[in-house]
């Protein structure tokens, strides 16, 4: 009887524990939007124009710029994570792998505010005299954000291909195919979906992404729509980042920029929704 | 030996307490007590955070607590009275002032925004004018102002900063200009320093509490950006540094501002490298 009464209360405790994350993501969640839905209307939501001291908060030229910076990080990433996985789980010598591997997962660790003064001292000069223009740039995005989600890219994706019996790949052997065709024709098909979540979900903490990228994207004053890679952007979280301390509370601008914050929530939920079907999807059609 | 090490670690936490107690209770129970709020401006920051400092060496049982957020912040809290003093670098708008007409201001320093360029920069004058076609965008070369053939790299501070308002409100608005937009936002006048002192071509206003070797000041119409310009009239960039509670000083709030006007609190106001007043 005690012994019961132990177990439930164990079960209860460690309930409450895991219930703690779900109470935090509803009342963030509530918080964002009683503060910022007030603001969000068609002029928001299509405007062309962010310029707060004419009370034009219109958000399409940050979102485009959100988008620009985190699609080409992630492209950059992809080229480098994909072949450093199949590499890591279909070639490497179990040592190399182990030394790439361990390097590849202190990168996580590096701080975000340490790869952006390293942006801002080293990448920034590098920039500015060898390809023109200011410097703070897309590009410089581009190249600290790339290295931020790559190590979430390869080691997901690695798993992902590692988690491919290994019967597979001897009976693709056995029938007299290379190692290269095995990756191509057998692993990376069936490790598709983990690859894809890892990339969606890349993107989504590439867009999510604040202090690096606000001190290398150059923040204009207004932003425009870039139509260089040189060009200085802002995107939506260095957007709030900048304004939010000097926004006048209750003023239609701190209720944009709570806004924006929405929007972005809004956007990293989808994809990780998505990444979530397309593993979970995969499952069930393999098993 | 484990045993042996959290009783070690039991006794230095036992003393650490006992030693903070102590430490409150040896405090004299004479001079003013109770606590103050403080908040605003980040330019008056550093200011509050020493007077506070100072203030709290004397007298050991008052608990004042400054925070930044911005002068209007400040006017905002202040009128909800959720702080006791609020801090702004800017003056109070309209707006404001219509929603809470008793603030009262106190004029405790004054602040001079100068213009700023890379040290390797050998422009060292420039027109009025010609700063605000600059920010304006007309400008955008250094050799029309018979400076190096370079673009000029602009920085500016946020939307709603003290520093920002005031250089709108002194040097842009007298010739109806606005910010354009290509100039780079940095959100604190340590940064703009920063940004300007890593770019041979950056061009910058900042607060000359900021001002150090690594950057480069321009007399504006011949006149040099020192203090002693400033206080003579002859440097025209200037804004005043206020203090605001509400419906007048308590005894409390009295205090803190007389000693902000007092020598040793003006005393501060000089380190700091902003302006006296009085």
């Amino acid at each position: 009887m005690r012994r019961q009464i132990r177990e439930k209360l164990i079960e209860r405790g460690l309930f409450g524990a895991a219930s703690t994350s779900i109470i935090i993501v509803l009342l963030i969640v509530l918080f964002m939007v009683l503060e910022g839905c007030s603001a969000i209307n068609f002029n928001f939501l299509f405007g062309y124009e962010w310029n707060p001291s004419h009370e034009k908060f219109g958000i399409v030229t940050i979102v485009i710029s959100t988008f620009y910076i985190g699609l080409g990080a992630l492209a950059i990433s992809i080229c480098i994570g994909i072949p450093s996985a199949i590499f890591l789980s279909e070639y490497a010598h179990e040592t190399i792998r182990n030394i790439i591997k361990s390097s590849v997962e202190m990168l996580v660790g590096i701080p975000s505010i340490v790869l952006g003064f390293f942006g801002l001292i080293v990448l920034i000069p590098l920039i500015r005299e060898n390809i023109g223009g200011r410097g703070e740039s897309i590009l410089a995005g581009w190249i600290i954000l790339s290295i931020m989600t790559l190590p979430h890219i390869i080691s997901l994706s690695e798993d992902a291909m590692r988690a491919v019996p290994n019967s597979f790949r001897e009976g693709s052997v056995a029938l007299g195919a290379t190692k290269w065709q095995t990756v191509i024709k057998l692993i990376l098909p069936n490790a598709k979906s983990g690859v894809l979540a890892s990339i969606i979900l890349g993107m989504s903490s590439a867009i999510g992404e604040t202090m690096a990228v606000l001190m290398v994207i150059g923040n204009p004053n207004i932003p425009w729509i870039p139509n260089s890679i040189l060009d200085q952007v802002r995107v939506m979280t260095s957007t709030i980042v900048i304004e939010i301390s000097y926004a006048v509370w209750g003023s239609p601008h701190q209720q944009s920029l709570f806004a924006i914050g929405v929007v972005l929530f809004i956007f990293v939920a989808i994809m990780t929704s998505i990444a979530r079907i397309v593993v979970k999807g995969e499952i069930r059609r393999k098993w | 030996m484990n045993k042996l090490f959290a009783v070690i670690i039991a006794i230095i936490l036992f003393l650490t307490i006992i030693g903070v107690y102590s430490n409150y209770s040896k405090t004299p129970s004479s001079g003013p007590s109770g606590s103050l709020n403080i908040a605003g401006s980040t330019t008056v920051l550093p200011l509050n955070q020493e007077w506070a400092r100072l203030l709290m060496e004397k007298y050991p049982n008052l608990r004042i607590s400054v925070s930044g957020g911005g002068s209007g912040n400040g006017i905002k809290s202040v009128g909800l009275e959720i702080i006791d003093i609020g801090a702004a670098s800017r003056d109070i708008k309209e707006k404001e002032f219509k929603e809470y007409p008793d603030l009262e201001l106190v004029t405790v320093a004054k602040d001079s925004v100068i213009i700023a360029v890379h040290p390797s920069n050998p422009l060292s004058d420039i027109k009025m004018k010609d700063i605000a076609k600059i920010y304006a965008g007309e400008i955008t070369n250094f050799k029309d102002l018979g400076g190096l053939d370079m673009e000029i790299n602009l920085y500016s501070r946020e939307e709603g900063s003290g520093t920002r308002s005031a250089f709108e409100d002194i040097v842009l608005k007298k010739f109806d200009v606005e910010i354009f937009s290509k100039a780079l936002i940095k959100p604190s006048n340590g940064e703009l320093r920063a940004a300007v002192s890593g770019d041979n071509q950056g061009f910058t206003y900042l607060s000359i509490g900021y001002l150090d070797n690594s950057v480069k000041a321009l007399s504006i119409d011949g006149v040099e950006p020192t203090i002693e310009n400033v206080k003579s009239g002859d440097y025209t960039v200037v804004r005043s540094l206020y203090l605001i509670t509400k419906s007048g000083p308590s005894e409390l709030e009295g205090l803190f501002i007389e000693f902000a006007l007092s020598p040793e609190g003006q005393t501060v106001v000089d380190e700091q490298g902003y302006i006296t007043v009085g």
